[in-house]
């Protein structure tokens, strides 16, 4: 299967009840899928008026208590960031996805990791963090999907499926196996009111300071809750001296970079960042007593770098190599980077 | 006898006061919190001949209500129903999608000229034309009432406002949107009418639309939009008296009243 197709096949057996959507490439399969698969299972399925409105009606539907989803790519998730940040307010459990594709502006449809910072620093306005889970395979965005709704629900808080325009679009097989989501239940929604108990409302306003902060510091408890999430994958870091670090499509490359790396003598390992948030600082901090240097592989400027070096603390050099565009760094072009740091190390 | 008829909340007074009964009150739907609209305000009336509404009709249990951003950003803290507050413009996609999931439910947005008909004017649009079976209560003002007085798509023009000081130029800013108008036009509404509380028959007549709104939604016909002329006496700068005769006098004159749909067929 299809990436896309995978994502939303994982959806309706996740027991998704509402998707609302906009297309845009390289993400329209997953509308496109769910339009066609959905009604099938009774399940609600809307192609909106534009991303501002699917992240709006997501937003009343999470709030009536239902397991919903939308999906877009970079220009697309860019419109839905007002919405996003109403529901972390709000505390509204939803299941987002953005095929990232390359930018800035309208860019172009190949992939691209230029999104990081929007996914995993809050993206739209105040202060709010969002669950961000990175897929590198078809297999991983079927799994992330019942693993999103388990998380979202968990901690009523938005959560975010960051892939890109080539793990959406590329094909490999998948085995549908996963735990059901356990149906945690939401004494919140609105659904009417019945007469034993009090109004319920959905809302994230609270026009007084005090009252504002008391919600905030709540939602920073949440977030730090939420650090336990933390989840990465480790290749040939046992006997490492030099460390990858890559997560997504990247990752899967820096994965065959250091099969090949390995091949010509170098023992090099990769740390590949299954949450971007919350991000493997931690592991991160203990390899930094290891190795003797990182190196990040992205495809973008240097973003994911950041939190890297904040892991590590000065610790040990860490570097950056990136394509940008929709380009992609192939497993030669990252041993031989390896290859001119090493040298220029041992000098 | 009214009390017969309406669910009436608690009458303390009326207890207090042994011989004298109570027969003005509050719906049970209405929450006691005080409210924070300025003194001769529509919106508080607008808001009590709804929840009277749903209280006559019964059907509190089984309502659900969208808040806007504006004046009545804070609806829910008055009415005692589930709600939700949604951003600003976006109430009738909210309301979309917890129609559609709950299809057995009344909903209903409540919302402003700023919300609905300058930022919102597309999620609006989209809800109708889907025919999408909620009521759309759309205040019309003529001003932002809660950032302090700018203009709005339905500034009548030459109105001066806080961003139109000279007068609205009809050149630089297009003329007052009609929204009962375009939204009659459109084959998914059922039921729109404009009214206004400017006096008592008015209001009755606006709370006869409200129910009729209301009632329409077992129909599953389509949208019902009831838009009601609304004064702003603070940001007018006018009493409030004042305010509700420039509504009958000159806004009506922009914003003529009457239903222009009925049972999904355009009036005259």
């Amino acid at each position: 299967m299809k990436g896309n197709e995978a994502l939303a096949e994982a959806a309706i057996r996740a027991g998704c009840d509402a998707y609302f959507g906009y297309p845009i490439t390289p993400q329209s399969e997953v509308l496109e899928y769910l339009a066609r698969e959905m009604p099938r299972y009774g399940r609600l399925v809307m192609q909106a008026e534009s991303e501002v409105a699917s992240i709006n009606m997501l937003y009343g539907a999470a709030g009536a208590g239902f397991r919903v989803m939308t999906s877009s790519s970079s220009p697309g998730f860019s419109l839905m960031q007002e919405g996003i940040s109403y529901m972390a307010g709000a505390e509204l459990p939803c299941l987002l996805v953005n095929v990232n594709r390359a930018g800035p502006g309208l860019g172009t449809i190949q992939p691209g990791q230029g999104d990081y910072f929007q996914a995993t620093k809050g993206g739209g306005h105040g202060d709010y963090r969002l669950l961000v889970l990175a897929p590198a395979s078809v297999q991983e965005m079927a799994d992330f999907v019942f693993l999103g709704f388990t998380l979202a629900e968990k901690y009523r808080n938005p959560v975010l499926i960051l892939s890109d325009g080539a793990i959406g679009q590329m094909m490999e097989k998948v085995v549908f196996d996963q735990a059901p989501v356990p149906d945690i239940p939401k004494p919140w929604a609105t659904v009417g009111k019945p007469a034993h108990r009090s109004r319920n409302y959905i809302t994230s306003l609270h026009i007084q300071p005090e009252q504002m902060e008391q919600h905030n510091l709540r939602l920073l408890e949440k977030y730090k809750a939420m650090q336990e999430e933390v989840r990465f994958e480790e290749i040939a870091t046992a006997d490492a001296d030099y460390l990858l670090v890559a997560y997504g499509l990247s990752g899967r490359i820096a994965h065959k970079a250091v099969d090949v790396a390995r091949h010509r003598g170098l023992r090099v390992g990769l740390l590949r960042p299954i949450t971007l948030y919350p991000f493997p600082e931690r592991r991160l901090a203990q390899l930094a007593r290891q190795v003797q240097g990182m190196l990040t592989i992205e495809l973008n400027s240097g973003q994911m770098l950041e939190d890297v070096r904040l892991a590590v603390n000065g610790r040990v050099p860490v570097r950056h190599l990136g394509r940008l565009g929709g380009m992609l760094p192939t497993p030669d072009d990252i041993v031989h980077e390896l290859e001119n740091i090493l040298e220029v190390q041992h000098a | 006898m009214l009390s017969d008829t309406l669910p009436l909340a608690a009458t303390a007074n009326a207890a207090a006061h042994e011989g004298y009964e109570a027969v003005y009150s509050r719906p049970a739907t209405l929450l006691s919190t005080p409210m924070h609209y300025c003194p001769g305000c529509s919106h508080s009336l607008v808001h009590k001949l709804l929840m009277e509404v749903i209280a006559e009709m019964g059907i509190q249990e089984h309502t659900i209500g969208i808040a806007p951003v504006g004046c009545s950003v804070f609806a829910y803290e008055y009415m005692d129903i589930d709600m939700q507050e949604a951003a600003h413009g976006r109430a009738c996609a909210v309301a979309t999608a917890v129609k559609r999931l709950m299809p057995d439910r009344y909903v209903f947005t409540y919302q402003g000229d700023g919300d609905l008909a300058a930022i919102g004017i597309a999620e609006t649009i989209h809800a109708v034309n889907r025919g999408e079976n909620f009521l759309i209560v759309f205040i019309n003002n003529a001003v932002y009432g809660m950032t302090s007085g700018q203009m709005a798509p339905t500034t009548l023009s030459g109105m001066k406002t806080t961003t139109s000081p000279c007068g609205r130029s009809e050149a630089l800013t297009g003329s007052p949107l009609k929204i009962a108008e375009m939204m009659a036009q459109l084959p998914g509404t059922w039921y729109v009418t404009r009214q206004m509380v400017a006096n008592a028959n008015a209001v009755r007549r606006t709370k006869k639309a409200l129910r009729h709104a209301l009632e329409a939604q077992q129909l599953q016909k389509g949208t019902c939009l009831v838009e009601i002329l609304a004064n702003c006496p603070s940001n007018w700068k006018m009493t409030p008296v004042e305010s509700m005769k420039f509504v009958e006098e000159t806004m009506t004159q922009t914003f003529p009243l009457g239903d222009l749909k009925l049972e999904g067929r355009l009036c005259k």
